[in-house]
């Protein structure tokens, strides 16, 4: 029972993350502050939500499950976040070579 | 007591509806496409919700990730290659000439259409009867596979999956037809920390496809969902330029993109006989025979969803063909 809290506080924290992110993204002026606010916040929002969700996996195979799950979707995240960083950056340079 | 996720489901339904109406709506098409995308993944989300996995793979591999792709290469395509948008013009341009509103009238009543006969065929069927679920567990043990929506799909009703299939070559064919004039698109330089995702990545996405299309005979999973995944590896090699198609190539894409296909319809026409017609497996062979058609199926589906991302025949072009030898 004490498990299913831990867990589910651990959710709705990294829920909160999520909604920062999102506020972040809406609201902030210029691309990387909006692409700061997106990748830090969902990248730790995507954490506490995967911990909590592991701690109330069945099996190790889930728990190795979600972490393989965690793994990458932070990854492609992270890659995702320098590949626009970096496209703005060319692109508002005017730097042609796309 | 009433399910709390209903809340839930309810906000998705409206989500997906939403969106549908957004990507419709939006005057950037980088902004339709990304709308587009989410829609897919929320349309997944749905359908797993519906307890229907296998139609929430194959929308999230296909209907949103290839697709998403496909349409993302389209308008790089259109802006940078062909010139057909106009690439200096604001992002939040469309075309400068508007579709004709004939189009816009036929493709609406099309839709139309569609969306009434299926309103028809839905208030028209027997509500809260049994649906064809006790026939198919019935004949489950004659299928050769234990998972029953990959019974219906490569045994029971193999020939609209095989429909699929030949909608496919069909697409590659013409694609291979009518892009042959055109030079080579200068694909964008993405870096070293893409190549190296796309290194890690990789084998992960091997490993992903593949077991998805092993599954598939007991579990979620299959042909279709284990082709797409596996055709991000030919996005991945592509964009990293690891792989760069040549003319001496052509051959054995030919070769792979048939292959599915060939080897459907020659397993459901070497079976009849005896009694039997097409399509209708030796139960003793079947499992045999579904295994071998959707191994084959999954290599032409990945290698054509490729070939399509890819967008044209590779020919020998006199001109700027240098420009991506290394």
């Amino acid at each position: 029972m004490l498990l299913d809290w831990i867990a589910a506080s651990l959710i709705a924290i990294g829920a909160v993350f999520f909604v920062a992110g999102t506020v972040g993204l809406l609201r902030f002026p210029d691309i990387y502050c909006r692409l700061h606010a997106l990748t830090k916040a969902d990248g730790l929002g995507l954490a506490l939500v995967a911990f909590g969700v592991a701690l109330l996996a069945d099996s190790a195979g889930e728990v190795f499950r979600i972490l393989l799950i965690w793994f990458f979707v932070a990854l492609a995240s992270a890659t995702c976040g320098h590949l626009i960083a970096r496209y703005a950056r060319q692109s508002g340079e005017g730097d042609a070579h796309d | 007591m009433t399910d709390p996720l209903i809340l839930f489901d309810l906000l998705l339904g409206v989500s997906v509806v939403a969106l549908a109406v957004a990507v419709m709506g939006a005057r950037d098409l980088f902004a339709a496409i990304v709308l587009f995308v989410i829609f897919g993944l929320l349309s997944a989300l749905a359908w797993a919700r519906l307890s229907a996995p296998d139609v929430a793979l194959a929308e999230a591999a296909i209907g949103t990730g290839v697709t998403g792709a496909l349409l993302l290469k389209t308008l790089h395509h259109l802006r940078y290659v062909t010139g057909q948008l106009d690439q200096f013009a604001a992002p939040g341009m469309t075309p400068a000439e508007p579709v004709p509103m004939g189009v816009i009238a036929a493709n609406a009543a099309f839709c139309g259409l569609i969306t009434l006969g299926l309103a028809v065929a839905y208030l028209g069927a027997p509500q809260g009867g049994p649906g064809f679920d006790a026939l198919v567990a019935e004949a489950m043990p004659q299928s050769g596979v234990e998972h029953p929506v990959t019974a219906v799909l490569l045994n029971f009703r193999a020939y609209d999956t095989l429909m699929e299939v030949v909608v496919l070559l069909a697409a590659v064919i013409a694609v291979w037809q009518i892009e042959r004039g055109l030079s080579d698109a200068p694909s964008p330089d993405l870096g070293q920390v893409w190549q190296g995702f796309a290194r890690l990545a990789l084998p992960a996405i091997v490993v992903v496809g593949t077991y998805l299309l092993w599954k598939g005979s007991e579990a979620p999973g299959g042909a279709f969902q284990g082709g797409a995944v596996l055709a991000a590896v030919g996005l991945l090699l592509l964009l990293s330029r690891a792989y760069v198609p040549r003319p001496a190539h052509r051959g054995a894409a030919r070769l792979l993109f048939v292959l599915g296909t060939g080897a459907f319809a020659a397993v459901a026409l070497l079976v009849t006989g005896g009694g039997r017609v097409a399509f209708q497996y030796p139960p003793d062979q079947a499992k045999t025979l579904i295994l071998l058609i959707e191994g084959l199926v999954t290599i032409s589906i990945a290698v054509t969803l490729a070939a399509l991302f890819h967008g044209r025949e590779p020919v020998a072009l006199p001109s700027r063909r240098d420009h991506h030898d290394t």
